[in-house]
């Protein structure tokens, strides 16, 4: 039902989640931020069954502070993503495996930005553009046609008013409101909420 | 009652001492000796073979050196077969790394987790420590090229230069002195100072190709490279050492001569 998406450019990655929180037919709550803050240069977006997704992504972001503690220096999000994935993949082995979907996203000085997609059964592939959940059936075509590999934050983010359009449009679940974040050489920023509302008099077709 | 504190390893002696960690030490202070020497543009290990039997089979190209992984070679002192366990323990926990994370594990981070092994090996009864002093060189993307020396009571420091094994004070302090008035040094350099160093702290009189062992590591178009020096090479720096040195001599006999005929 929840949405993730998620967009790299040439120097920045730029990711977008709902906020919705549901149990059963019930919206629980409609602010809850799916994007988590790890490290200075990196951002993990989760969706899956609720509390594996609170669960794992802490376990992660933890082991990836430690690390920093006892090294020094940051896990680089190649190393995080693999990281991570290892992790959910020993997790689907066992008998109680997590049920989560996420984007490792980062920025390195050296090797540049890195999306990595990462599903349930941790296959994980690093992409340019990539959605999760029912809503990124419907971004598809629009990364498609829109991404292109000089594409500016400011289009990226264009880009991702035009799903958000499309999945209030077309999706029978009801996703009033995306958090966008950025990470970037200079860190980690949250941009402008994407909603229902913001896009009232936006014009996809500009 | 010298028995008392020294044959188990976790007991301390009335003096704050471990003795058996210090046995250990004493033992590779009469074992081959290694040297390290790190240069602007790479790596240089020189270690001394003392099994230099005619009926060795040198189908086996390197006895002393050994490659860790990627980025990382070490050399060792001491006892051969504990430094076998150690150098595949250290193999070990570098492909253990690279499985979780799916990079190359920096050099620091090996050499402190073998030490953590070294360790415990002084504080958990009923075994000794391995008898063993290590030398790494490598190269990561962190913090470059590497010289690290641990020895058995799981110490580890980094260096330029440095010597473990037979005569390994000598060494040093003559590194010191080659090294006092320079910052850095060029890996050709390293190397002919490698030799320089080891002809004269080896107890033997001459240096041959047979009786050392040398190894470089170099960074080159973005990919480690580790080379163990062929016997033919080894012995064309034995041979410029020796002549530098001959001229040296002969130039001291001359001073020699010549204040003698002043007087």
């Amino acid at each position: 039902m929840e949405t993730l998406l998620g967009i790299k450019g040439p120097d920045f990655v730029m990711l977008a989640a709902d906020t919705t929180h549901a149990n059963s037919v019930i919206v629980m709550k409609e602010d809850e931020n799916k994007i988590h803050k790890v490290a200075d240069n990196l951002l993990i977006s989760t969706v899956g069954a609720s509390g594996d997704t609170e669960q794992f992504t802490e376990f992660i972001a933890k082991n990836i502070v430690l690390y920093k503690m006892r090294n020094g220096y940051d896990l680089s999000p190649k190393s995080a993503a693999h990281f991570t994935r290892k992790n959910l993949a020993e997790s689907l082995r066992s008998r109680t495996p997590y049920q989560v979907f996420m984007f490792i996203a980062g920025y390195d000085v050296t090797e540049g930005p890195e999306l990595t997609f990462i599903d349930n059964l941790a296959s994980a592939q690093s992409l340019n553009y990539a959605g999760h959940g029912y809503g990124s059936m419907f971004c598809a075509s629009i990364f498609d046609r829109y991404w292109h590999p000089k594409i500016t934050q400011e289009e990226a983010y264009d880009v991702l008013k035009k799903c958000v359009l499309e999945i209030q449009k077309r999706l029978i679940v009801n996703l009033k409101n995306f958090n966008v974040s950025v990470v970037d050489k200079s860190g980690v920023r949250q941009l402008e909420q994407i909603s229902s509302k913001s896009l009232l008099d936006y014009n996809a077709a500009a | 009652m010298a028995r008392r504190y020294d044959s188990r390893t976790t007991i301390f002696s009335p003096e704050g001492r471990l003795y058996q960690v210090e046995y250990a030490m004493e033992a590779i202070s009469h074992a081959g000796t290694c040297l390290g020497i790190l240069a602007e543009d790479g790596i240089v290990l020189a270690a001394e073979c003392r099994s230099t039997n005619k009926l060795l089979d040198n189908a086996i190209p390197s006895e002393k050196i050994y490659r860790l992984n990627e980025n990382m070679v070490c050399s060792v002192a001491g006892i051969t077969s504990d430094a076998n366990v150690l150098t595949s323990e250290l193999r070990l926990i570098a492909q253990r790394y690279q499985f979780s994370y799916g990079e190359v594990i920096p050099c620091e981070q090996l050499v402190s987790h073998l030490c953590d092994i070294k360790q415990a090996y002084t504080q958990y009864g009923g075994k000794r420590p391995f008898g063993v002093s290590l030398l790494y060189m490598g190269w990561d993307s962190k913090y470059g090229y590497q010289l690290y020396q641990s020895d058995p009571s799981g110490n580890y420091g980094g260096w330029k230069a440095t010597c473990i094994g037979n005569n390994f004070g000598a060494a040093i302090s003559m590194l010191k002195q080659e090294l006092a008035d320079k910052e850095s040094i060029k890996l050709d350099e390293a190397k002919d100072l490698a030799i320089k160093v080891l002809s004269k702290t080896l107890d033997t009189t001459k240096l041959t190709p047979e009786k050392v062992e040398m190894a470089t590591l170099q960074r080159i178009n973005n990919a480690t490279v580790y080379s163990i020096l062929e016997k033919p090479d080894v012995e064309k720096l034995i041979e410029k050492y020796n002549k530098l040195e001959a001229e040296a001599e002969a130039a001291k006999k001359e001073k020699q001569a010549q204040q003698q005929s002043k007087s």
